[in-house]
Order: structure tokens, then sequence, then C-alpha cells
């Protein structure tokens, strides 16, 4: 039973981990895999070859096979991996044949690529191997940079090399069009075998080590990675070419060395280092983005002089090694700017191999009993960790693991002895002030099946135990020869042991068969490694029979076995043999496992791990809401309740209620309301009190001083439209919203003395804004949700007249609070099913809770609020000027901008003064040049221009007398909220359909685009299941950027080049439709983002305009134009009663301009889906809101029309602005954004 | 479905209808009437019972009248204690109202800690929020708090105001996550029976292996009698505010949810009625 909550909890966490993989390889050449989530390790079963290493990262895992050739395992992904093949076709006119493939001899192939420089006739396009299939044939193109072409996608210029229009024109001589084809990797989740073929044939001898990293060097082209690779002769190969598209590589490059290599090793960054065979290792230097394979060697000693390195593995800041007697090493003070590092320190334990994986954990091989150990507590701080833990968990071969029957009986037996399991947490809890070996042991312990890392101290003659050299050649086939043996005495390698005469005979048996094994085993068979530990436990009456254990013989272990058994151990009795061989592992990899200190494994207790397996096949059926215990607590509430106080409501309370006003006063700092503005101090009360219908209520005051008079200001709390906290590094402010301070666009702003002030207040104010409205609980399913610039999600409840016509409630009138998280975009439906988008891509799925964040206690539901993680970049430039002397310095003119700026140029950032963006961010990264940047850069980063501030180029010409690059840096935000990670695909937009399914098993359509553009569709959505099964792929011929899916299955995305499509035939049966139709964007304007309606299609495009689509009906669903609608548009979202809302950019209010407003679209009706006029709400500030849940249909009133009035005070401001005017915010302190964006 | 927020307000909303009655040599000028009252379950007897008082003192002539005390069937009620804890211990198989003898004369020292103002019971029920957060975040939490905080804590019991108490009890039930629990759970076990006030020591939610410990687990290690084994009929019931949670209930989540508002679990040990 009680492993049964704990496994909730765990579960609960653990789903919002994406699964990764830890791989191994026993010593018989047997791959496994453990699964972060899982508590087996499963057999990789078409593995057709025993493996000798494998090398794992996230996308694939590497591997030697026995043969000795290495083998390709890509994980599969919703996303395949293909490859977009093009050619292109060239014509020519002449007065005889019209356009026709005769070209004149001095032009361009007939077939060729874009540049015309190489021939590439439809032949010659061949698969990469047989790892490869095509999609389809080979097709016309028919886009031509967003626009449609004529029938046949050609394109026409005057000459060859020259631009191309898609128009024929009277001088149009020559055209092409170009052709595509997709091949894709088909070998995914298999063993695919890699030619090992170098540049100039194959190579000399078979290889021998591997190790692939380096993904973080550069992120151009997607994906790459190095493989580094050790032949049996002891040199070292390259591998290059490895990325996204080409998983394979393309060849091998010997890389020239000081001395044979026997291992090498290779981090994530740039760290690559190597075990020569002297037992010195070599570091590689060089490594940069334009040269991956590095350039020079330097030599490290080994830590001991005695015994030289036999194994290395890095990480991204450490490196640790193995000598020849087992010992394990930490190198100190490696970075970046020191691959070398600068000591060793010795650690305990003693290991065959240690593997660094993600977030530089460590796992490690024992060279005891040859279990698989991750070693504990390694965080960005102490990098070197705490102690080691073995992974515990059985094989999907082991039927009945013997070691987790033990270690559960072990457990409940233990609570039948008084003070057992105190004592225990006591010990372990002292042995964090001792240090080393002795905390090694006890940490061990804690998991009591597995075998303790330092040897049982066992009679001094026992022979140590012989462990097969693992850098040998001769290992498998050694191990392999044991293998016989093995399996005629399974039960031999019993880790506890109560299974006695068969532990004895079996001992003799192997004794008399094959000596290794015996040693091999040793280990195990003093005295059940089990039992040690717990004897240090205070186990009061067991502990005399137990501590015998250690001390005694081999002999007398039976007899202190049998007893304990019989004492204590009913499991075992029941199933004496289910015993079964302990794994003896001899490679690990975690370059794939995403696990860090905090991540919730069931590794390392097979007890837990058993009924945590069990618990989760439950789990699905009835959630944790549903327990047992919930249930009976609720219910006997209820009871209690009625029993002892509805026959008894006429008493008379004891504390009358109505006696007291509640005051809550503080000191802040408020954003004075005139000029000159400043944060001057003010008290701050909230006085509440119980209305006359025992309703809360409130009324915020604010005391100042103005003239040396007392003042004060005042807003009731039923009055509050919206609390807005907005953190940057220096103050801790918020701002508070009525409809009145939202029409002037100027909040009250406060500002509290400490973050922990700012959230009690925010947390108070909260909950009684939403008392005051009688708000309780999670957002309804008809909310509407809105993201601020600072990644603030808030809802809204909509009430019904929200969308009535003519008189809807007013905009800035809503009621918006906040739900814990932090998201970059989020979308919803009318059923409750909500998407949202983290600014790291991460997919995160609503869980039905409410608060998180600093929303604690009665703001928030204590289920189904779970960690969630964001990360961003912030951004500096580093400006240079030239001079004729020095060439480009960071010595500017005296009125240039600061050397190290914002993007402005006006704001001084340099990389020590640079903070993140508020106190909840921390730095996870330290500042790297970003090459990404639009514009293009040169090597090094730098940008080009003639002045600031004009526009960059990646190239330096003779008239660039400045140039720029962009440094990256960054930082990670840790906040709960009601959200769960939905992996693994990173996404950049979503929408799912705003009305339709009824019942709730009925698939809901929900669209994605990744955020590689690919364009995906989520199966299995389901009101129970809101965050769906699986992807699957839609193909495009160019990656997209935005999608939006409406009434009756209509989807229309936009392309990363602006051009609009719809996609076809999506109906409930083929939820992926059959063929995109490409529809021409509004003349000269990129499409940006697109959202549909119950039938309303509206686009806005990369200058803020808003168009909505003419002439759809139901035979024509492509519709005809694009109707402008309105400027200074940021996003659109239309919802299922073709509501249309946007967030608008320059909205005047009449104390301030706002940026990033919802707005509301008033006078849409059936008739008349354009609307007519603009309602201004909350902002500025405001990135993103969706209105898909509000099926609210507003009771019908029939009005004569609009009355002069309405009309008038909701003119269209926004088209009194110039359009596609840049936005300019030069006055900092401008009131009007109180979130700045 | 109903949420867990919503057993905290059950918990603290929680009435005993209660039936005070002066006991019978109290010396009166004219027959007292018995009073009745709905009792915060939460709260501590002298500090709602200021209505009692007064009632009675109509009928009493000021020099009878010495320090007021009550007692159920002849046991003394020990106003340290929650009421709900007092009505579980001594009156929850009894038909209700609970009905209470009130005493003005022949205090009895031996069982009974003197309550000459509010101020005491400020002072006890403080010192018990201090243990209780000792056990749980060794005290940083309530260390952390200013006088006006813990003030909050008080005046929020004081005046029966949910929303002013838990606005900032919520930061005593805070813990860290990859805690997945309090230190040491704050609990007491009453025992009717027994000679010891209650039995109280130090259990941690989570043992150190990673298990979720529960009710069941606690009265294993702290009072094994009092759960029955599956082929005995049941000898004890374990009450906390009026219901018996089933003993797979975790404890945190106990400790979080039906911690009266000193944050100590309160749970009885009481016989089964023998029908």
């Amino acid at each position: 039973m009680k492993a049964v909550h704990l496994t909730l909890v765990r579960l609960s966490l653990g789903l919002n981990m994406p699964v990764s993989l830890l791989w191994a390889v026993d010593v018989y050449g047997r791959v496994y895999s453990l699964s972060t989530r899982g508590q087996q390790w499963e057999q990789c079963r078409d593995a057709v070859l025993e493996f000798k290493r494998v090398t794992a990262v996230q996308q694939c895992c590497w591997g030697i096979a026995c043969d000795h050739h290495i083998y390709l395992n890509v994980h599969s992904s919703d996303v395949p991996i293909r490859y977009q093949e093009e050619t292109f076709e060239n014509q020519r006119w002449n007065p005889m044949d019209n356009f026709s493939d005769h070209l004149l001899p001095s032009d361009r192939w007939q077939w060729s690529n874009i540049t015309g420089l190489e021939h590439q006739p439809l032949d010659s396009f061949f698969l990469p191997s047989t790892n490869w299939e095509w999609e389809g044939d080979w097709y016309i193109d028919e886009n031509f940079g967003g626009e449609p072409t004529e029938k046949e996608g050609w394109t026409y210029a005057i000459d060859f090399p020259a631009t191309y229009t898609k128009d024929k024109k009277w001088n149009s001589c020559v055209r092409r069009r170009r052709w595509i084809r997709y091949r894709r990797y088909k070998a995914t989740d298999t063993w695919a075998k890699i030619p090992s073929e170098g540049h100039s044939g194959p190579l000399p001898d078979p290889f021998n080590d591997i190790s692939c990293g380096g993904w973080e060097i550069s992120e151009e082209p997607r994906g790459r990675l190095s493989l580094w690779a050790v032949s049996l002769q002891g040199k070292v190969w390259f591998r290059e070419g490895i990325h996204h598209h080409s998983p394979e590589g393309d060849g091998w490059e010997e890389v020239s060395l000081p001395g044979e290599v026997v291992q090498i090793s290779c981090g994530p960054g740039d760290l690559v280092w190597a075990v020569l065979w002297e037992g010195q290792l070599i570091v590689r230097e060089g490594i940069t983005r334009d040269c991956p394979r590095g350039s020079s060697w330097v030599v490290v000693d080994s830590p001991n002089p005695e015994a030289g390195a036999i194994h290395v593995a890095v990480g991204d800041n450490v490196v640790w090694a193995v000598t020849k007697d087992n010992k394990i090493w930490y190198r100190r003070g490696i970075n970046s700017y020191n691959p070398r590092g600068s000591g060793w320190i010795g650690m305990i334990g003693e290991m065959v191999m240690i593997n660094v994986g993600l977030n530089d954990q460590v796992w490690g091989i024992s060279c005891e009993d040859r279990a698989v150990y991750f070693r504990q507590g390694v965080t960005s701080s102490e990098l070197s960790g705490k102690a080691w833990k073995a992974v515990n968990v059985p094989r999907d071969g082991d039927i009945r693991s013997h070691s987790s029957a033990s270690s559960s009986s072990l457990h409940s037996a233990g609570c039948f002895f008084s003070g057992e399991v105190r004592a225990q947490s006591v010990m372990s809890e002292d042995s964090d002030t001792k240090n080393g070996p002795q905390r090694a042991v006890l940490e061990v312990g804690a998991c009591p099946s597995s075998p303790p890392p330092d040897p049982p101290p066992v009679d001094p003659d026992a022979p140590k135990p012989r462990i097969p050299k693992v850098t040998s050649d001769s290992f498998i086939s050694e191990m392999l020869s044991d293998r016989k043996v093995k399996r005629e005495g399974p039960t031999t390698a019993v880790t506890a042991g109560p299974s006695i005469p068969e532990e004895e005979a079996s001992l003799r048996e192997a004794d008399a068969k094959s000596p290794p094994l015996a040693l091999v085993l040793s280990p195990s068979l003093s005295g059940g490694p089990g039992d040690p530990q717990w004897s240090n436990v205070d186990l009061e009456e067991t502990q005399t029979h137990l501590a015998v254990g250690p001390a005694g013989v081999r002999g007398d272990t039976a007899d202190t076995c049998s007893l304990s058994s019989v004492a204590t151990y009913t499991l075992c009795q029941e199933e004496p043999y289910g015993a079964d061989e302990h794994p003896l592992w001899a490679w690990v990899s975690g370059g794939g496992c995403g696990v860090d200190c905090h991540s919730q494994l069931n590794w390392f207790n097979s007890a837990t791990a058993l009924s945590s397996s069990v618990q989760s096949m439950s789990l699905s059926i009835s959630p944790a809401q549903t327990a047992a215990w919930r249930k009976q607590i609720f219910e006997q509430l209820s009871e209690r309740s009625k029993r002892e106080m509805d026959n008894f409501k006429h008493y008379e309370q004891a504390i009358e209620q109505s006696q007291s006003v509640w005051v809550k006063k503080g000191a802040m700092q408020w954003w004075r309301d005139w000029k000159p503005h400043k944060w001057v101090d003010v008290r701050f009360a909230l006085e509440q009190f119980s209305g006359p219908e025992g309703n809360q209520d409130g009324i915020l005051f604010l005391y100042y001083n103005f003239n040396e008079e007392k003042k004060y200001l005042h807003a009731f709390i039923n009055e509050v439209t919206i609390l807005v906290p907005v953190l940057n590094d220096s103050k801790h402010t918020f701002a508070v919203y009525t409809a009145e301070r939202t029409k002037q666009r100027w909040p009250i702003r406060l500002a509290a003395a400490t973050e922990l002030e700012m959230h009690d207040w925010l947390a108070l104010l909260s909950v009684s804004c939403c008392d005051s409205r009688g708000i309780q609980g999670p957002p309804s399913k008809q909310a509407l949700w809105s993201v601020t610039c600072k990644g603030d999600v808030f809802v809204c409840e909509p009430s019904p007249s929200l969308e009535a016509c003519p008189y809807p409630t007013p905009c800035d009138q809503m009621f918006w609070h906040q739900v814990g998280g932090h998201l970059r975009l989020v979308e919803c439906n009318s059923l409750g099913v909500v998407w949202g988008v983290g600014y790291d891509h991460t997919v995160w799925v609503y869980t039905g809770g409410y608060g998180g964040g600093f929303l604690q206690g009665l703001a928030s539901s204590t289920d189904n609020i779970y960690t969630q993680t964001d990360v961003k970049c912030v951004y500096i430039y580093e400006n240079q000027r030239w001079n004729p002397v020095t060439g480009y310095t960071n010595r500017g003119l005296p009125t240039d901008r600061y050397m190290w700026s914002d993007a402005t140029g006006l704001q001084e950032c340099t990389k020590a003064n640079t903070k993140p963006p508020s106190p909840h961010w921390t730095w996870v990264a330290d500042w790297a040049i970003d090459y990404g940047i639009s514009g293009g850069t040169d090597r090094e980063g730098w940008q080009y221009a003639a002045d600031f501030p004009t526009s960059y180029h990646g190239h330096k010409t003779l008239k660039d007398f400045v140039r720029r690059r962009r440094w990256a840096r960054k930082c990670k935000l840790t906040t709960t909220g009601p959200w769960q990670e939905v992996p693994p695909i990173p996404l950049s937009d979503v929408t799912i359909i705003p009305c339709g399914a009824q019942s709730i098993v009925e698939p809901i359509p929900l669209w994605a685009i990744s955020n590689k553009g690919d364009v995906l569709c989520r199966l299995g959505v389901t009101l129970l299941t809101p965050a769906g099964t699986s992807w699957l792929h839609v193909g495009t011929d160019q990656p997209f950027k935005s999608i939006s899916i409406g009434g009756a299955n209509q989807v229309w995305a936009i392309a990363r080049d602006g051009s609009a499509f719809y996609r076809g035939s999506v109906t409930a049966q083929s939820p992926s439709g059959d063929c995109w139709y490409h529809i021409p964007s509004p003349v000269r304007q990129k499409l940006q983002q697109v959202s549909v309606g119950r039938t309303s299609v509206y686009t806005v495009d990369q200058h803020g305009n808003l168009w909505f689509r003419q002439g759809l009906t139901p035979s024509c669903p492509q519709g005809s134009s694009w109707e402008h609608i309105s400027n200074n548009v940021r996003k659109v979202s239309v919802g299922p009663l073709d509501q249309v809302w946007i967030i608008a950019d320059k909205v005047q209010g009449s104390h301030s301009l706002s940026c990033g407003t919802v707005c509301h679209r008033l006078g849409v009706q059936p008739m008349e889906p354009k609307g007519q006029s603009w309602d201004y709400g909350i902002g500025g500030g405001w990135d993103h809101i969706t209105v898909r849940g509000n099926s609210f249909e507003a009771p019908r009133v029939r009005m004569p029309s609009l009355t002069p009035s309405l009309t008038a005070s909701l003119t269209d401001p926004l088209r009194t602005h110039p359009p596609r005017r840049p936005l300019s915010f030069r006055n900092t302190e401008e009131n009007g954004n109180a979130v700045r964006c | 479905m109903a949420d867990d927020k919503d057993v905290l307000r059950d918990v603290w909303f929680g009435r005993i209808p209660t039936c005070f009655t002066l006991y019978q040599d109290e010396i009166t000028e004219r027959e007292a009437e018995p009073f009745y009252l709905l009792l915060p379950r939460v709260s501590f007897l002298t500090l709602v019972t200021d209505k009692v008082k007064k009632h009675f003192l109509k009928v009493m002539k000021a020099e009878d009248v010495e320090e007021m005390w009550f007692d159920f069937e002849g046991t003394p009620l020990k106003w340290h204690y929650p009421i709900g804890l007092l009505f579980d211990l001594h009156a929850s198989n009894t038909a209700l109202p609970w009905s209470i003898t009130v005493h003005f004369k022949n205090f009895p020292e031996r069982d009974l800690l003197h309550c000459p103002s509010n101020s005491v019971i400020e002072a006890h029920f403080m010192s018990s929020i201090k243990e209780a957060d000792a056990l749980k975040h060794k005290s940083q939490v309530i260390n952390d708090m200013q006088k006006k905080d813990h003030k909050q804590l008080w005046m929020g019991l004081q005046n029966d105001k949910f929303d002013q108490f838990w606005a900032m009890n919520r930061k005593l039930m805070e813990y860290p996550t990859e805690e997945g629990g309090f230190r040491y759970i704050p609990f007491r076990i009453y025992l009717t029976m027994s000679d010891r006030p209650f039995i109280q020591k130090l259990f941690r939610p989570i043992s150190s292996d990673g298990y979720t410990h529960t009710l069941g687990d606690l009265l294993k290690e702290v009072y094994p009698v009092a759960i029955s084994s599956d082929d005995e009929s049941k000898r004890y019931q374990v009450v906390i505010h009026g219901i018996e949670p089933l003993l797979e209930t975790p404890l945190q989540w106990l400790s979080e949810h039906l911690s009266h508002p000193d944050n100590f679990l309160h749970i009885s040990v009481i016989p089964a009625p023998s029908d």
C-alpha cells in the first residue's frame, strides 16, 4: 500500500519528463535500453549480432558489433527524416520551337542545379544507401517565392543568370522550373550497418571504440553530430557529414595522432579526450564551429603515475577517467577556455568504465559487481556529484527478479520492528555530515538489494574478483565462454540468500566447472550483499542474525540466511526458485538520457519499480483524485457536516461573522499619476469585508502625500479588472487596472520592497478579486486565454453577453485573472482542450488545475500543478567601427552607440552587467555568438553596415565602416502551473478545432507546426486524453509557420515564405486531408498568421494588416480574394461564433498609448462577418489571445441600430495612423505599456 | 470533482452543536436555562464561550463566580485542546447536541490549565504553531514571518476568518518539491484510556528510500494496537475531525489538509462502539 502513493507522486512527476533512453551492453554483447519512465531494461531484440560498444545521443545510438562494423540505430519519430532533392529544368526560346530544350552552347545544362553549374538530370539522383527510400516520383514545384505560378511551374527571365519572374514577358528568352522529389530515411529503430569506407577506399583495420557528441558546437546544419572512432591499431577516425538529413554521415577521415589510442570520448560541446596505449591522455584542441574535428592534441598525464589511464569520459564541462587499478578520477578546472583542466581528484569507488551523459550526469559500471551505477547529486554547481547509486531494475527477460522479491520482503519485514524505519532515516541523515566511503555505502544501503560498492569484509585470503579487461578485444569472447556455464547454474548470482540449498549446490557445480566464474561471483556469495547494509540500520531483533552475515565464512551464510528468512521473508519462501542471474554489464552510454539530479527515476529500488508498474497500469483507470482514501475523506466530511450541522442550523454561532473588517496594510511605491512621473512612497491597504449577501468585497487604499497634504486614492476590489505582475531586474512591480484605467491606458503601478512581498500582495489581491466576482476553481471551457509578452498567462470568464450584438460587454470591463505557467502562446477550444507552447517551443497541455506560480494556497489547486520550465535567450550586441590604422576596433566615434549595447544601441549592455530578465530567470549557459540573426553573418558572426543604425548584411564591402555581432545567452525559468509537457517534438504553432466533438471519446482535430516548420496533425486527442497520442506528419514542400483549423475541418496554413495554403479534404475519416492548395497572398504582402473560425478566415501579414477572406462558400472553401480590414494588428483569433479578437498595436488611451492590446471586433454578425469597429480591452504588453473556447451565443435582442454616441466612441483610431510605420518608444517611462515589450 | 481546497473549508467551518448547562451545585438566583451554541471545531473552548459566560452570569451572584471551566460526563475538558478534538475524544459516539456542563467553582487544578485571558490562548496557539514548524521546516518559515504575520494567523482563528488565516498559513504548508513533504509530520495521537496525554514522535512523511508514509504506517510505528488485523473485529476508531480516514491516506496529505490551525494533526484513537 505504501508504495502506491509514492508512485502516484512519482508518476505524476515522471509524466512531466520526456522519455529518453539509457543504453547498455551486457557482457554477452546483448544491447539493452532503459527508459527514464521505465522500470526494466528492454533488450534490443533486432540486434542480431552481439555488440561491443554503444554510444548514444538523443536522436540515435551508434554501436560497434562483434563483426567490428559500425551500426546506427536512429530512433523513430513522428516527424520522419526526409530530404528534398531538387533539380532545375532549363529552356530557351527560339523562334522555331518556341521554348524548348535546345539551349545555346554557352548555356547551362538542360538539367542543372540552381546555379546552373552542375549537370543534374533526374536519373542522376540515387539513394545514398539502402537505408533510404523514395517517397514518390519527381514533380514540379508550382510555388515561386510564395506565389503560385502557372500550371507548369515555369519562371521566366531575360537570360540565365538573372532574376526570374512568374510572368512571361515579351523579352523572356529563357525559362526554368524546379523539380522536387523526397527521399526518406527508413531504417529507424533498427541497427543499420554503416559501410566502413574512408574517402580512399576501405579502412585498413576494424573499429574498437566510438564516441558520439558535439551537437552543441553548431546549430548549422541542423542535428550535426561528431562521431569519433578508434581502430584496433589505435588510429582515430572522424566521421564527416552527420546531420539531421544525413544521419549516416559521408565518410571517415583519419585524424593524426601523437600515439596509439585505445579509447576516445566526445562530449556534447567541444570537449574530446582520448586515452593512449601507454596510459596518458590526450585532449583535442581547436574544435570550433568551423572545424568540428579540431586541430591538435595536447597530452595530459595519467592521474596515477603507477597505473596509467584506461578509460576517459567527457561531458560538457567535466572529464572523468579510470586508471588501470580501476580507480576513478575527476578532472578539476575544465571549462570552454581550458579543455585540459588543471588537476586530478581521486573519487570513491572502483569502476571498469564511466560514461558522462546529458547534463554532465555520470554513469559507471562497477568493477565489483558489474552493475550500472548512477552518480547522484551531479548539479551544475557540484559537477562531481555525491555518491554512486546502483540502477537496480530487472531486465525484460527476467520473469521474477529475485532481488526485487527480497528487497520488498525486507522492507515489509522492517515494518514489523518498531523504531526501524525512523532509525534508518536518521542514519542516512547523519551520514550526510560524514564524507566519502561511509556515505556511499549507506546510500547504496538505502536500496537493500544492491551490493555495496566497497567489498564486504571477506577473509583476506579470498582472491579478488577477476574482471576481464574491457579494453582488450578478447573480452567478448571471454565473456561468451562464460555464458555456457552461466546458463547451467542460473541461480548462482543470487543477491540475497534465502534459497540456500540451490545456492550451495550451484556453487559447487560452478566451482567444479569454471573457477573464474566463481571468482567473479564471489562478492555476491560472501554473505548476501543485501544484508550488511541492513545491519547498519537499527533492525533490533534481526540485527543479531544479519550481522553475522558479513563476518561469517561462506558455510555460515547458509545458516544466517535461512534464519533470517524464516524470521521475516515471507515472500521469498513462496518463490525459492525465483532467482535469476544478476546482470553483468560491460558498457553504458547516457548520452541520450535526459536526466538531471532532480529527475524522478524508478530505477533504484526494485520494490518500487514493481509496485509502480502495477500502479501505472491502474493509474490510467483511476486517477489520483479518485483514490479511495480521498473519496472516503470527501464523503465522510460531507456526512459529518450533515450529522453535526444540518439539524442545528438554528443554533447561534459562537463567533459572529459580521463583526470585523480585515485590513492588510503595507508600504509600497507608486508610480505617480502626474508629471514628473516618479516612484513615490505610499501606504497601501486592502480592506476586506463581507458584502450584504455574504460575498467578500474590499477596497484598495493608497495613501500619499501631495504638497504636505495627506491624500488617498482608492479602487473597489470588484472594479479591478486585472493584476499584472511586471517583474524586472530592478523593481518588483505590478499594475492594477480598472475599466477606467484601461481606457486611460494608465494603470496604478505599484512596487513592493521584495519579490516575496509582491507575490503575497498579488496572491491576496487575486483571491479577493476572484472572490468578489464569485470566480473559483479552474477556468471554464468557454474561457478566453491570453499571454503577455512576459509569458504570463491570463484567463477571462466570458459573460453570455460578451458576443452580444449590438450591446456586447465592453472589452475594458472584462475581468482577467492569472493562471500559473510561462507560455508564448496558448490555444483552446470550446470543449476545454487547451494547449500551450513555451518560448523554448516546448509543448504543454492544460491539466484542468488552476493557480501555480505565485498563486499558492487557496488560489491554487493541489492536484494538476506541475513544474514547468522555459528557456529563452537574452541578446546583446557588440559594435565596432573601422578606422584606417587598426581596422575594426571597439573604439567608436564619440557620437557612436555603446560598444556593447542592446539592439537599439541606446542602452549599454555588457556581458558582465546584463542580467536575466527577472530574478526568476537564471543563466544556464555562457555568452555565445549568435550566427542565426537575420541578414546573415560572416564566420565570426559579424554583420556589416555603412553606419549605425542601418540595415546589416553578412559580408564586408568597401562601404562598410561599422559592424556588429549579436551575443546570446540562454536563461531558464522554473515555475509551476497547471501544465504537463507533451514531448518530444517542439512546436511553433498549434490550433484546435474550435467547435465539434460532442462525445468524450470523439477525436478532436488538432494541428500544429513544429519549430522546424513541419506540419503535424495530432491523433488521439479527446476530452479524456487532451494530450493525444502521436503526431501524423503532413508533407509540405517548404517549412510552415502558422496554422488554423476552423469549422467543418477547414485547415488553413501559412508557409515561411508568406504564402497561404488551404488543406483539401480534411474530414473526420481522413484527419490529415489530401493535398495543399496554394492561395495567393494579398498583393506584395507576406502573410504571418491565420485564424479560422466557424466560417470566417482572417490572416495577418508581416506589416500588421488584417485581412478577411472573401467569397468562402461550402462549394468554394478557398474563397476568392483578401479584403483589408485594419492595420496595426499583431495577432488575430477567430472563435467558434466567428467572433474576431486581435492583439493590436498603437491604441491611444486618454493618458497614454499602448502596444499589444486586446481588441474585440464589434458588429460581427452572420451576414456581416467583417464587423464594423474595434472595442479596446486590456493592454499593452499582450502578445497572444485565443477566444476559440467561447461558444456562448448571446441572447438575441433586436435593436434598431447603433446609437450615435456609441458609434462615436468606437470609431477606429487604428485607421488614423499611417500604416506600416514601425513603432518606436523612446520614452522608456511610458506608462501605457505596463508590461513592456 | 471536489477539490482539496474544499477539505480545508470543511475542516475550518466544522461546527459542533453544543448544549451548555450549568452544574447543578452552582448557586444561582434563579434557574439557569441551558445555552445552545455552534462551536467551531478548530477553535478553543475558552476562546468561543464568552456568550456562555455572559448567559450564566445573568443568573449568578458575582461572589459565586470563579474561573469558568467545563466538563463532559464528569471529565474536565482541557481548553488547550481544540474543541473538535475534545469532542472526538470524549463524545464522538454520543447524541447531539454535545452536552457540556459549565462550572464556576472548584477549578480542577490537577486536570486543567488556568486561562485568565485570551492572550494565554494566543500564547498557547502560537507556541503550537512554532513547534509544528520546527518539525516541518526547522522553524525556518515561522521565523521568516513578521510579528504581524503571526498576528494574522491568530486573528484569523479568533475571528473565524478562513481567508485571513489561510493567506498566511499556506506558507507553513509549503515544502520543497524535491523533498516531497515536510521534514517531520507534526502530529499528536490521543488515547482515551491512557495516562499519557498523547503520543508525539518524530515521523517523516517519506521514508529514506522514497516510500510515502501513510496514516497506517504512522500508527504501526507509534501505536500499533490501534490497527486491527483483518481477522478480528475493529477495536479502535482512528478519528480526525470527526471522520475516519482510510489507513492508506498519505500522511503528508493529511498534515496539509486535516491539521488544526495550530498546524498539528490531532488524531484520536477511541474504542470502537461495541454494537
